[in-house]
């Protein structure tokens, strides 16, 4: 039994448990306290998260347990975008009068639930942390108990995720049922002796776990959730949702598909293929016609997504760090995206129409500029980074041969384009229809500058987190 | 082509807050000029269009928001392709870097693929017909600095890139379809000079006389082809340097006087707050200097001896008489047709009596403008009276160019080699 593996996940939990015991001893009006403890708690577990770095793959924990750079990079990703989705959720509960420490502990057992995911080594381990990170974000999406779109869209989330999450046990199930094995590097000795595409019963398994994994993406088909719970779920909800779970979706691709069953990659790969496109196309094509700005950045998700799928879909090293950069750049726009609707807000006001963005410019200059970077970058456009994700993406895509789905995929960016043209337009070339002024804190403020340069400085000189992305792939062998 | 870059020193005597757009601007557009690096081309060439799509958005006229939004994905449109292209060429290649292309073998089919997505993306910047219906609009709804760098920088990306890329990393495939790209030129030359003539509004006029020119442009890049087939003839070859060359300095003359034209509309709009012909007329009588330096670049625009814009003009027919006479016969219809459009545009807003009565109350231009316009004209007459430094520079680089473009790529690599 090796405990210190798990170091990180055991020192999260044990400061979980801290918290909330603190936090009930805590007056009202000291809620800050635990906010800050909150962050201290995040900040220190990616330090022993980066301090388990070593080079090395080791499992532990009777194999169920595996620590190396890919988890520590996917660790270390997420829990500094939490960090600053925290931040930027802080202006937001104060504002909505939702100031209650619930929504950082819940977040922090959705942390808690994926960083289980990207470490797990085993089919049950894995199923286990998604269900921990599922259960808090149910949670999450209905925390402004009194609003009714927002306990719909919880429940709408809950019926959908627990179907899922269904098909994912079933899968897994098909998949211990043929093999006897959970572990996952046992499940690969089993699959690299099959001949994926004659055995009916085995690809029966894959579907349903690619299933079950797409949902989590957001990808098409299994997208009719992102829409209604983007839109429903208090915006520091939808901003946590749409950012730091993502990496964990990858993690989970990356562990499940790539590492245990990548000599089947003839049998997933079609099924991610098909997916991911047609993420690109709908995404695109029905953000043009939202009005409202969460809902239009649900459907820019589900492309991104795509995006994502497909450059995971290739089965090479390249393409899975192209798709961990994706990620990682896409949840950085995500959450800059969402903290600039945040920052809109005031109180007893939530901006969330495209209408809000009109004359940002004449308000506040350096946060339209912020926004437009982070639009453009989105719409991958040079010098962002967003650009250099969709390259690399499309460049592995067209390494590994598919020139006609790396067209499609361009073709899809020339129409996204168009939807952060007209919230561009909003911000730029518009009046303001209202002039309550922009108020915020320092942290805040340094911190969405911070995002907002980070994203041109990455476009600009990509290499050193790219170099990371695939030195993480090389010492997990992918 | 440093040269072109120079036109953007105009807009410095625009005071103005959008500086700092420009500003951007100009860093970007030397980038493109001066990148090696077919991806650092890609991303400049890109990036671009963020500022022009605020400048024309945020400063522009009524219908700015469509036309900067037309602008904007047209241009994306286009130039996604390009980076297809890229990614495989490097993928056949393993670099980016510009040089190592040049001597890349690639096969046929391949080739006019590439080709194509060339011609798409740098077919959409320069802009060629049919796909300039982006330019009038976007001309006509940016504020006269946006209008200047758009005609005079912008749209020489486009004939540059043709030069840097399509022409010697893809020859052979540039060489079959070169009769394609000819008529596209030649269709620009024609139709455009005779829709230029209809236009009500003086900036889609000077636009549209942009697209016809332009048009004079690519068709010189291309012409090269049918006269190659004597390759060996040494004076086939002059012709072929002779059509290089004559295709930038149309390049660059044009940057010179499209941007004096629009900077004249400018001028006028600026007091009037109109750009609809028929309600200027007499200018000439209220604002004699302001006459003076616009008739001289009216000629330039339609190409008379002792200005820049005939040195580009005569050098190309010239040097298109070799390719085939009927080449040469439809591109000469212009000077008739340039002439016609743009002698009538002067003749109604300058010339006659003084319309009406807001006319009658115009200034002439003060000493900002007067300086501004007359460094572009002094520009024009140099260039038009000793074009000689100008071609010298570039002959050398022309020639290296032919070099590659004319040499077919089928061949590399295989051991018997081609004749």
């Amino acid at each position: 039994m090796n405990i210190a593996i798990a170091m990180p996940e055991i020192f999260l939990l044990s400061t979980i448990c801290l918290i909330l015991l603190i936090d009930v001893f805590l007056r009202e009006d000291c809620r800050m306290v635990s906010y800050l403890l909150t962050q201290v708690a995040v900040l220190a577990t990616a330090l022993l998260a980066y301090g388990a770095m070593d080079g090395n793959k080791t499992t532990g924990l009777n194999g169920m347990y595996v620590s190396d750079d890919l988890a520590g990079v996917l660790k270390i990703s997420i829990l500094l975008l939490t960090f600053g989705v925290f931040v930027y959720a802080r202006k937001y509960l104060k504002d909505q009068n939702i100031w209650q420490s619930e929504f950082f502990l819940l977040a922090l057992f959705a942390v808690l639930g994926m960083l289980i995911m990207v470490s797990a080594n085993h089919l049950l381990v894995v199923y286990l942390g998604l269900e921990l990170l599922a259960l808090s974000m149910y949670a999450l999406v209905a925390f402004n108990r009194d609003d009714g779109r927002s306990s719909e869209a919880a429940m709408k989330y809950f019926v959908l995720g627990a179907v899922a999450s269904g098909l994912l046990l079933y899968g897994i199930s098909i998949l211990y049922g043929l093999s006897g094995k959970l572990e996952l590097t046992e499940v690969l000795a089993y699959v690299s002796a099959q001949n994926v595409l004659e055995n009916i019963p085995l690809l029966f398994a894959l579907v349903f776990i690619v299933a079950g994994i797409s949902f989590k993406f957001g990808a098409v088909p299994f997208h009719m959730w992102v829409p209604d719970v983007y839109q429903g779920a208090p915006t520091a909800v939808t901003m946590f949702l749409g950012s730091v779970p993502k990496v964990a979706a990858l993690a989970m691709l990356l562990r499940v598909l790539a590492e245990s069953m990548g000599t089947a990659q003839a049998g997933w790969a079609q099924l991610l293929l098909v997916f991911g496109l047609l993420s690109v196309f709908l995404g695109n094509f029905v953000a043009i016609a939202q009005l409202n700005l969460k809902r239009m950045l649900a459907y820019s998700t589900i492309a991104h997504m795509g995006f994502i799928l497909l450059g995971a879909m290739t089965g090479t090293t390249d393409g899975y760090s192209a798709a961990l950069f994706y990620t990682i750049t896409y949840a950085m726009m995500a959450a800059g995206g969402f903290a600039i609707l945040i920052l809109l807000g005031r109180e007893g006001f939530e901006a969330e129409t495209l209408d809000d963005l009109k004359g940002l410019n004449e308000r506040n200059p350096w946060y339209a500029f912020v926004m437009m970077v982070f639009l453009f970058s989105m719409a991958g456009i040079p010098p962002t980074v967003g650009f250099y994700a969709k390259l690399s993406i499309i460049q592995a895509v067209m390494q590994a041969g598919y020139l006609w789905p790396a067209v499609f995929m361009v073709l899809m960016s020339v129409i996204g384009a168009y939807y952060y043209l007209r919230a561009i337009k909003m911000m730029y070339f518009d009046k303001p229809e209202q002039d309550a002024p922009i108020k915020a804190d320092l942290d805040f403020t340094v911190l969405i500058s911070v995002n907002g340069v980070l994203m041109v400085l990455l476009g600009l000189f990509p290499s050193a987190l790219m170099g990371i992305c695939s030195a993480a792939m090389v010492t997990s062998h992918l | 082509m440093i040269v072109v870059i120079a036109g953007w020193e105009v807009i410095t005597y625009r005071v103005s807050q959008y500086m700092a757009a420009f500003l951007i601007m100009g860093g970007i557009v030397n980038g493109v000029f001066a990148a090696l690096d077919a991806m650092l081309f890609y991303i400049l060439f890109e990036a671009m269009l963020i500022p022009l799509f605020l400048i024309i958005g945020i400063w522009g006229g009524a219908r700015r928001v469509y036309a900067t939004i037309k602008f904007f994905l047209y241009t994306f449109f286009g130039s996604v392709f390009l980076l297809i292209s890229l990614i495989y060429l490097y993928q056949l290649g393993g670099s980016f870097a510009v040089a190592d292309l040049h001597k890349l073998p690639i096969e046929k089919t391949p080739q006019i693929l590439i080709f194509l997505s060339f011609l798409l993306a740098f077919g959409v910047k320069v802009p060629m017909w049919p796909v300039h219906t982006w330019l009038p609009d976007a001309h006509v709804e940016a504020p006269t600095g946006g209008s200047v760098v758009l005609a005079a920088i912008t749209l020489k990306v486009g004939g540059y890139a043709f030069l840097r890329f399509a022409l010697p990393i893809v020859p052979d495939a540039a060489a079959q379809l070169d009769w394609l790209v000819i008529l596209m030129s030649l269709t620009a030359v024609v139709y455009i000079g005779f829709v230029a003539l209809v236009q009500q509004d003086m900036k889609k006029l000077v636009a549209y006389s942009s697209i016809a020119h332009m048009g004079f442009v690519t068709l010189a890049f291309f012409m090269v082809y049918s006269m190659a087939t004597a390759l060996k003839d040494p004076a086939a070859m002059g012709s072929a340097v002779l059509a290089l060359q004559g295709g930038m300095v149309q390049m660059v003359s044009h940057g010179f006087i499209s941007g004096a034209m629009f900077l004249c509309i400018g001028v006028l709009y600026d007091r009037m707050h109109t750009r609809d012909i028929n309600a200027y007329g007499g200018v000439a009588n209220r604002m004699p200097t302001f006459a003076a330096l616009y008739v001289l670049f009216a000629m330039a625009n339609t190409g008379l001896p002792g200005t820049s814009g005939f040195v580009g003009e005569f050098m190309v027919i010239l040097a298109s008489f070799r390719a085939s006479p009927w080449i040469a016969f439809t591109a000469a219809t212009t000077l008739i047709v340039g002439a016609a459009y743009t002698l009538w545009l002067v003749k109604r807003v300058l010339f006659g009596d003084v319309k009406n009565a807001e006319v009658a109350e115009l200034h002439d231009i003060g000493r900002r403008e007067f300086w501004m316009l007359s460094i572009l004209a002094a520009a024009v007459l140099l260039l038009g009276l000793w074009p000689q430094p100008l071609t010298d520079v570039m002959e050398v680089s022309i020639e290296n160019l032919l070099a590659h473009a004319l040499q077919s790529k089928l061949c590399i690599g295989f051991a018997g080699g081609c004749l």
